[in-house]
């Protein structure tokens, strides 16, 4: 029998906690719709897609009203882009804005995997592709981009590394007049996930089925909240409560993916662990770390709090579903999350800090926003650092910085939405580091890579 | 199947009868009840047996939740499989 207890806290949750399902990806493989001609090619993509996710939005709809719970978003995840414009050639732009049309008749918000993956040199087709990424991203809105440079396996391809430098910076001034927005859908991937859900990221790798569904849960305001349940706890206490919220979150989230994934007849790949903030009031990450008895988040001793946090959350959430992937951690995107923001703005978290938590937490740098006139060796600089913590710690880690064109250290940035809004962080933009990105090639892969 | 319906608010006069017969038009039979009132705070939890339900499960939810706001209460309906995959192992 159901106890009282265990369903008030669940709506208390829902509720008052800002619990949700982030997101249901469904990921869609598109090599059978390669073509030699661009423009046949381009057609096959549309008709599969809407063919595939026709009754995805209502479905997460109708599981949404059953189980009483909200799934924020509803999105695609595609193939790497690259590898359709590696066999038709042409302008791959035509690609972006045919994936644009598909999610807009579906009634998707984002559609993942304008990406290449370049992490050890350019194939037929990626160049061209990561060349066109701001053209494709101004003349789209739901298009998101991805790039992996770099793997454990692999090493960090330093061309490529440099060459985003650029390409970030260029998409930034594309939409200058959207604050910068192009940027804000390009993320830059060291071990770049194949089945992540969660934007921008997302993209549907080569080994995965024909066609699958992901979920990726959230709750960071659950968490803090049973955390302040247990305000004297030692930290093995405090890493219990967090496991047993993560539990359930995720719990929820596998019932969601199920549901979904039963009722279009499509597999169910994974439930991405993930606790992603919004910049809502109550579901912030920061404000678990501050919970957990660090003044301001970015103080000392925020990435011991991080990593205790993102291991719990693991530990919790492994048991609660069949299959886990994607990103799987906690995530610290500085304009979504209404704490950090707080801490950028005072001055208490700065770039370094958040740089260290990366090696500790999943992905990376994330929705940095950074003064618009730093230079694209600065951010090429910004990418092999945060490249080399994923390669060597054979972790996921990324970059997503927006350069604020025409403002400075100390502005802001309002994105407005999910996206929230940033205050723009100071960078060592002083002191270069071109010369080290302009060498190029390829930074060996680390002896973690020999494993076999 | 069963779903819960939860209703929270302050305590008035005949809250049990109504969502009783909203249930009863729908055709969900009552299996469960339970309810609380501290410092006039109402609390009922309510299980009943959809299967047979005379119109879509979005039906029922749309009448009570229309009816919570009526009597200024906030009435949920959900499938009980979220409580169980949430709660059980």
């Amino acid at each position: 029998m159901l106890n009282t207890t265990d369903i008030l806290e669940t709506i208390r949750m829902i509720d008052h906690e800002n619990l949700d399902i982030r997101t249901v990806t469904m990921g869609i493989s598109l090599l059978s719709c390669a073509d030699a001609d661009i423009a046949r090619s381009c057609a096959k993509i549309y008709e599969k897609i809407c063919r595939l996710a026709e009754k995805l939005v209502p479905t997460a709809e109708s599981i949404e009203k059953m189980y009483g719970i909200p799934i924020i978003n509803k999105r695609l995840s595609v193939t790497p882009v690259s590898m359709l414009t590696a066999v038709s050639g042409g302008d791959p732009v035509l690609y972006a804005k045919t994936l644009e049309r598909a999610a807009q008749t579906v009634g998707v918000n984002f559609v993942g995997g304008y990406s290449a993956l370049v992490q050890k040199g350019f194939a037929a087709g990626e160049r061209e592709l990561i060349r066109s990424i701001p053209e494709a991203l101004s003349v789209t809105e739901r298009v998101c981009s991805s790039v992996n440079i770099g793997s454990t396996k692999a090493g960090i391809n330093m061309d490529a590394v440099g060459l985003m430098g650029g390409i970030i910076l260029e998409a930034a001034k594309n939409t200058a007049d959207k604050n910068c927005m192009g940027a804000a859908k390009i993320v830059v991937f060291c071990n770049a996930p194949e089945d992540n859900p969660f934007m921008a990221g997302a993209f549907h790798g080569v080994g995965e089925p024909d066609c699958v569904i992901n979920v990726g849960v959230s709750g960071p305001g659950a968490v803090r909240s049973a955390l302040t349940k247990c305000p004297d706890g030692d930290l093995t206490e405090v890493a219990d409560v967090i496991k047993r919220t993560a539990f359930k979150i995720t719990r929820m989230g596998q019932l969601v993916g199920k549901s979904v994934s039963e009722r279009l007849g499509v597999p169910f790949g994974i439930v991405d662990l993930s606790l992603a903030p919004t910049p809502a009031v109550g579901d912030s990450v920061a404000h678990i770390i501050e919970e957990m008895g660090i003044e301001v988040c970015g103080a000392h001793g925020t990435t011991a709090a991080l990593a205790l946090l993102n291991d719990a959350v693991k530990k919790g959430g492994v048991m609660a579903s069949s299959h886990v992937g994607g990103l799987s951690g906690a995530f610290i995107p500085v304009s979504e999350d209404a704490g950090m923001i707080d801490a950028a703005r005072s001055g208490d978290l700065s770039i370094e800090k958040l740089e260290a938590m990366t090696s500790v937490c999943s992905v990376g740098l994330d929705m940095i926003v950074i003064p618009g006139d730093t230079s694209p060796s600065t951010i090429a600089a910004i990418i092999a650092d945060e490249a080399a913590i994923g390669m060597v710690n054979s972790k996921t880690t990324a970059v997503r910085v927006i350069p604020a064109i025409g403002r400075q250290a100390g502005e802001e940035l309002e994105f407005g939405g999910l996206f929230g809004s940033g205050p723009i962080m100071k960078l060592h933009n002083d002191r270069s580091s071109e010369k080290f990105i302009l060498r190029g090639g390829r930074i060996p892969a680390p002896m973690q890579s020999l494993k076999n | 199947m069963k779903a819960v319906i939860t209703v929270v608010g302050r305590d008035t006069v005949g809250i049990l009868a109504k969502v009783a017969s909203v249930c009863a038009d729908h055709n969900a039979n009552i299996v469960d009840v339970s309810q609380a009132v501290l410092s006039e705070m109402f609390t009922m939890v309510m299980v009943v047996d959809i299967s047979d339900l005379n119109s879509e499960f979005s039906g029922l939810q749309n009448a009570l939740s229309a009816l919570g706001d009526t009597i200024g209460m906030k009435i949920h309906v959900m499938h009980e499989d979220i409580f169980n995959s949430m709660h059980r192992i």
